[in-house]
């Protein structure tokens, strides 16, 4: 049934513009994810650059997109699975803009970590992380337009691999501040690329949710899959510092 | 050296929520109107097929489906309007408040004071509109004398919410209001012999949205007192003013369920196709 057109033909132009936004920004977004990654990994300043000027572009599509929801719901009055459709779709942009955000903010501190020496192998272990989140997004987008279920399930549950990598990032940067206090503003930024990896996770995991409701109805009702441990670690001093 | 360690808090249960009462409102109210297996035919053509429906109380249950679906002749046998068609046959039961109403001993007169019906066009009685709300309760013996009705008529349109508009030309002819008013004053002559059940036939289809909303307003404030049935082509008007929704197609009930989640997520992909305009 889902394939069958409405009797009001505009209503069908206008979701498959819907979805074709979607696509659109889906497709910069992860663009935005490799190059913010990449930037970071070659040190190279001019890619974070275009990254940032980038951004712009993705901003204009949420823009596109939300007025064209606003039209949908004011002209067509969607219902049942159209509804849930145009309601995924108007949260699943809001929800691509912020990765897309996350990337910028990558890039930005590119910039910084380009002109300090480089520590350890932290941008090697962020660049396999961004690989999994621009995946992710991929899949989750490709499980929107088809509808599918089980990958957007498969998604959520794989966040949990980003939460833990970074975890694992988080008490690496610990050990090299704590090893020498030069270390620290290099740290600090990769602390946040890391972190800003982690919340498109995040983002990716909520647009999975979004299929979810799309495809039955209703929000997944098992909670998700939460690894992310750095709220609770905390450096512990010696009593005599040797 | 220091440590790096890791202090997970000890975060107690929290219970969830209790689910907002959205599920399923009419679940533990006892239905007013059951409908078993009931099947219609019009000579040798079968116009309802086996439908079974519960109407709850005090709540506004929508009929919707394609024209010819069956809704018009299933909203016709709660008050037994189809008996006065010669090749209409109703099998099955429908029963109010525990009754058979297809029961021999049933005073058809006495049902339809207590089902009382609005239809599509307005149909007031060429008389006035103080008469016209008075005809019904002076003929079933409501009102032991003239000041008794004078009250039934005023609180009959001040529950149609027509009072303020024709207190002062209450002998004017009912036709001499305007289509949204007449469907009011037919509301009026509906419930001025105290009916349990209004069974309202696409009352808004012929006027404009300002009456339309008059009357959608109206039909939300008389179910406290009153359980409606209303057929109606207008999904947006179903979902507005209705609790529960029943989707009929070819004479069949295909899905019925409350409103709310008709609207968002239908069980059945026939209900689906026709509330987001993929079949007439």
């Amino acid at each position: 049934m889902e394939s069958q057109q409405h009797i009001v033909k505009a209503f069908d132009e206008e979701l498959d513009q819907m979805m074709s936004l979607i696509v659109e920004m889906g497709g910069l977004v992860e663009t935005q994810i490799i190059d913010a990654a990449a930037a970071l990994v070659r040190r190279d300043s001019d890619l974070a650059a275009r990254v940032i000027a980038g951004d712009k572009i993705i901003d204009a599509l949420e823009i596109e997109l939300d007025n064209l929801t606003v039209k949908v719901l004011a002209l067509r009055q969607p219902k049942a699975n159209d509804l849930r459709t145009v309601v995924a779709a108007l949260k699943i942009s809001s929800n691509l803009e912020r990765i897309g955000d996350y990337a910028k903010n990558i890039a930005k501190r590119t910039n910084v970590l380009s002109m300090v020496p480089v520590v350890g192998s932290s941008a090697t272990t962020i660049n396999r992380m961004s690989t999994m989140v621009q995946t992710m997004v991929s899949d989750v987008l490709n499980a929107f337009v088809h509808r599918d279920l089980n990958s957007a399930i498969d998604v959520r549950q794989r966040d949990e691999e980003v939460d833990q990598m970074h975890n694992t990032l988080f008490r690496e940067l610990l050990t090299y501040m704590m090893e020498d206090p030069r270390n620290i503003t290099p740290c600090m930024h990769l602390l946040f690329i890391a972190k800003n990896v982690e919340r498109m996770g995040d983002h990716a995991t909520g647009i999975a949710e979004q299929v979810h409701y799309m495809v039955c109805g209703e929000m997944p009702d098992d909670e998700r899959p939460k690894g992310d441990k750095t709220s609770y670690v905390f450096v512990e001093p010696n009593e005599v510092d040797d | 050296m220091s440590k790096i360690v890791e202090s997970l808090p000890n975060i107690p249960e929290v219970l969830p929520l209790d689910p907002a009462p959205q599920a399923d409102p009419a679940v533990r109210v006892k239905p007013l109107i059951t409908a078993r297996n009931v099947n219609v035919f019009y000579g040798q053509k079968q116009a309802l097929q086996n439908i079974s429906l519960e109407v709850p109380a005090n709540q506004v249950t929508a009929l919707i489906g394609p024209s010819g679906c069956g809704k018009t002749t299933f909203l016709r046998c709660i008050n037994r309007m189809n008996d006065l068609i010669d090749i209409c046959r109703v099998e099955g039961s429908i029963e109010i408040g525990g009754q058979d109403i297809y029961h021999k001993d049933v005073d058809v007169v006495t049902l339809r004071a207590q089902v009382g019906m609005v239809f599509q066009k307005p149909n007031p009685f060429p008389k006035s509109i103080f008469e016209n709300v008075a005809y019904g309760p002076r003929i079933h013996g409501l009102a032991a004398s003239k000041a008794e009705l004078q009250d039934i008529v005023e609180a009959s349109l001040e529950k149609a919410g027509l009072l303020a508009e024709v207190h002062d030309r209450m002998n004017a002819p009912g036709t001499s209001l305007s289509g949204g008013q007449q469907q009011r004053l037919c509301i009026a002559r509906t419930i001025a012999v105290e009916p349990k059940i209004i069974l309202m036939d696409e009352p808004c289809s012929a006027l404009d949205p300002i009456a339309t909303a008059r009357i959608e307003e109206l039909i939300d404030e008389l179910r406290e007192n009153y359980t409606i049935i209303i057929v109606t082509h207008s999904m947006q008007q179903a979902a507005r003013v209705s609790q529960r929704t029943a989707f009929f197609h070819m004479g069949e009930l295909v899905e019925e369920g409350a409103t709310e989640q008709i609207f968002t997520a239908p069980r059945d992909e026939r209900t689906q196709s026709y509330i987001t305009g993929r079949i007439g």
